[in-house]
């Protein structure tokens, strides 16, 4: 197969030109400066590009959702970040917002309605089920067929947002032994980075959170660690490194395990 | 007669007495900010079927869901017999019901096989607590109090349920006397069992025994029916409101704060103009409890301290001193406080509210920044308190009026403000990861 370069389309570009997309990918903070999870976006542009989905990224003009500020009391920035986000979504006259994390997921769907921005706002793992039920995406490769994968929830596509159907089925589609956590769904337990806790140092404790619940997923003895969110990913990433176990088990978002079964 | 008059004396004591604490303790709710909730009806009682009456949220955790149904289920069923002993003490009368003949003798029996199940209940209930000592009824914020708490709860109820059945026992006794009047109505099912051990007795013991029992019984309720306010069992009243009035929206979204949006637009908006001109001083975030919600408050009287929001709190199993329970238990603490002193008539200087500690001398900082907004705990309370809500009210005082947040947080604050994310890289280089994006090319 030949290798060829995605050109991202950029929002502002394209409604120079007069062109609307169907879709807006939000990339967010961590997708566009975490080493690691700018593969996932990589990985989901790739996913968009295959399906010749229209869309277009909002680039530099990107900026906060206000999820972490609004989390640890900063009400008047995350307003601030809101409303001057709105202002520019609508603008481009936004209506669909696909994004792979779901604190913007919960802050664009919940919180952004609270100042008249209202979107239609899809998860990526949402939108792969819906993609791969309708059989575009085909994911039937052998790739992880030796191999058990176990899905750890994000409290806000979870608990917060009661999904916790789409990414099981996308992985459900995808050959491989599924084995769940102890604690899931429901009662998954936190990675430990949410509400502000990724920008600060823990309290004192007995213990981390991230590494309890990294514990909890090697329990299932899984090669594959699948998460669906940046925090989770850096959690779950530094969890595995910390049991020293880099080389026999794999964290990959949901995104990068269907790219790799579809081997584009 | 005579023990009709002192019978109706102690029942309106009762209810007096009851009505007052029960008042205060609404006035104590309407303490916090008002705030309106009468939205999707339907929905809401459809809630308070499923998930008040239901207990749909309980099985979670099987077994003290089943013991919790057999108490429950007593305990409403137990009280239609409480029916018959009310008028049977206003009007004087004797197991007035009786004349419906084998049926009553069959709803009898039905009511004493309930009162086996809450004792069952109640006993593991407590072995669980004292012996087993289950480590969530353990937890630091259940010092001696609230553990006494419940044990009062549970032995009162046993010995209750005790007294109904040693009553019914020897009333079948003496039905069988011929030197007493009581109404034959046969012995009822399960109190038959413990008939051996009084059927020795004299006949003016048993109905000493009978007597003491009824009046022990409809007494212990009354001082119970008092108790209950003044303890974590109030959520037996407070849980179907509280289910109601819970929150219908996403766990996921956090309340708005429209007194920051007026901010905002003013700085945003070059001609937003500040329609409502009224200077009234409000406090960001919450301080004290006037600065929470009725809501939150009643969220207080409703926790019933069963520490399934602190089992299932991430902070909590990995040793943080963050304890979601711990949080509405003070909240109530501190509201009982300050309702003390202001409805206290012989208020003094000192009783003024300004003097008043505040949810911070309960609640210290290390506790609310430990919080990973999971909404595990709301999502465990079986009765749908919000104690996260609290949580993050309370970081919002930290952050807008006392700028108190954790250092890296405030560094974190800054970069989002500066160069929108909240890492110090520049808005210019949020498409660095878009360069080298190839299909079909090998992933790392």
């Amino acid at each position: 197969m030949e290798k060829r370069k995605i050109d991202i389309p950029v929002m502002a570009d394209l409604f120079a030109k007069n062109e609307k997309p169907e879709y807006l990918f939000w990339v967010g903070s961590a997708g566009a400066f975490d080493d690691r999870y700018k593969n996932v976006v990589r990985a989901f542009v790739k996913i968009l590009t295959h399906l010749g989905v229209s869309y277009a990224v909002l680039g530099t003009e990107e900026s906060s959702t206000g999820d972490v500020a609004r989390r640890a009391g900063n009400e008047m920035l995350f307003q601030m970040q809101a409303m001057m986000n709105i202002e520019l979504l609508n603008g481009y006259e936004v209506k669909k917002i696909l994004t792979c994390d779901p604190h913007a997921y919960n802050t664009f769907k919940n919180e952004y309605p609270q100042y008249d921005g209202n979107y239609q706002v899809i998860h990526h793992t949402q939108f792969l089920r819906d993609h791969i039920e309708a059989g575009n995406l085909k994911v039937n490769s052998a790739i992880f067929k030796e191999k058990t994968i176990t899905y750890h929830d994000p409290c806000y596509l979870g608990r917060a947002n009661g999904e916790y159907a789409a990414p099981r089925k996308v992985l459900d589609f995808i050959p491989s032994e599924k084995k769940e956590m102890k604690r899931n769904k429901n009662n998954a337990l936190c990675c430990g980075a949410g509400g502000g806790q990724m920008f600060k140092e823990a309290e004192e404790g007995d213990k981390e959170i991230f590494i309890e619940r990294t514990e909890e997923a090697l329990e299932t003895g899984a090669d594959i660690i699948a998460t669906a969110c940046p925090y989770c990913m850096a959690m779950i990433t530094d969890g595995i490194k910390y049991k020293n176990k880099v080389e026999e088990v794999k964290n990959y978002d949901i995104a990068e395990i269907v790219v790799l079964s579809l081997g584009i | 007669m005579f023990t009709s008059i002192i019978f109706i004396l102690i029942l309106s004591g009762a209810i007096v007495v009851f009505y007052r604490k029960v008042r205060k303790i609404t006035r104590s709710i309407k303490l916090g900010k008002d705030i309106v909730i009468n939205d999707n009806i339907l929905l809401r009682w459809k809630r308070v079927l499923f998930i008040a009456i239901g207990q749909q949220k309980m099985l979670q955790r099987p077994i003290a869901a089943l013991l919790h149904i057999f108490v429950y289920a007593g305990f409403i069923i137990v009280n239609i017999e409480m029916c018959e002993i009310l008028i049977d003490g206003v009007a004087g009368t004797h197991r007035l019901f009786s004349f419906f003949g084998g049926f009553y003798g069959i709803m009898v029996s039905i009511f004493e096989l309930f009162a086996i199940t809450v004792m069952f209940g109640c006993a593991v209930f407590l072995i669980r607590r004292n012996i087993l000592r289950i480590k969530r009824f353990w937890n630091k914020e259940m010092t001696l109090w609230p553990r006494s708490d419940a044990n009062i709860i549970l032995i009162t109820e046993l010995l209750l349920m005790s007294a109904i059945l040693i009553m019914n026992a020897t009333d079948g006794i003496l039905q069988t006397r011929p030197d007493s009047h009581y109404v034959k109505v046969g012995s009822f099912m399960i109190s038959s069992i413990i008939q051996p051990i009084f059927s020795g007795l004299p006949s003016s013991s048993l109905i000493f025994t009978e007597r003491f029992c009824w009046w022990f019984h409809i007494i212990g309720v009354f001082i119970f029916l008092n108790y209950i306010p003044y303890s974590k069992h109030f959520h037996v009243f407070l849980s179907f409101p509280n289910v109601y009035y819970s929150k219908l929206r996403p766990a996921g979204e956090m309340a708005n704060m429209p007194s920051i949006t007026k901010e905002v637009k003013l700085m945003l908006e070059e001609n937003y103009s500040d329609q409502d001109d009224d200077n009234e001083e409000v406090t960001f975030g919450a301080k004290t409890i006037r600065d929470l919600t009725w809501k939150h408050l009643m969220d207080a009287y409703t926790c019933t301290e069963c520490g399934r929001c602190t089992s299932s709190c991430p902070a909590n199993i990995t040793g943080k001193k963050l304890s979601p329970r711990k949080i509405v238990m003070d909240t109530r603490d501190n509201l009982e406080e300050i309702a003390d002193k202001l409805f206290n008539k012989k208020r003094s200087e000192k009783d003024d509210e300004q003097n008043a500690r505040s949810l911070f001398d309960f609640i210290s900082a290390e506790e609310l920044w430990a919080c990973t907004t999971c909404n595990a705990c709301t999502y465990e309370c079986p009765v749908n308190i919000d104690p996260l809500a609290i949580i993050l009210e309370m970081r919002r005082y930290l952050v807008l009026e006392e700028s108190a947040a954790p250092g890296p947080l405030n560094n974190t604050f800054s970069n989002i403000e500066n160069n929108g994310a909240p890492w110090q890289f520049s808005q210019e280089d949020r498409m660095e990861w878009a360069k080298d994006v190839y299909m079909n090319g090998i992933m790392e």
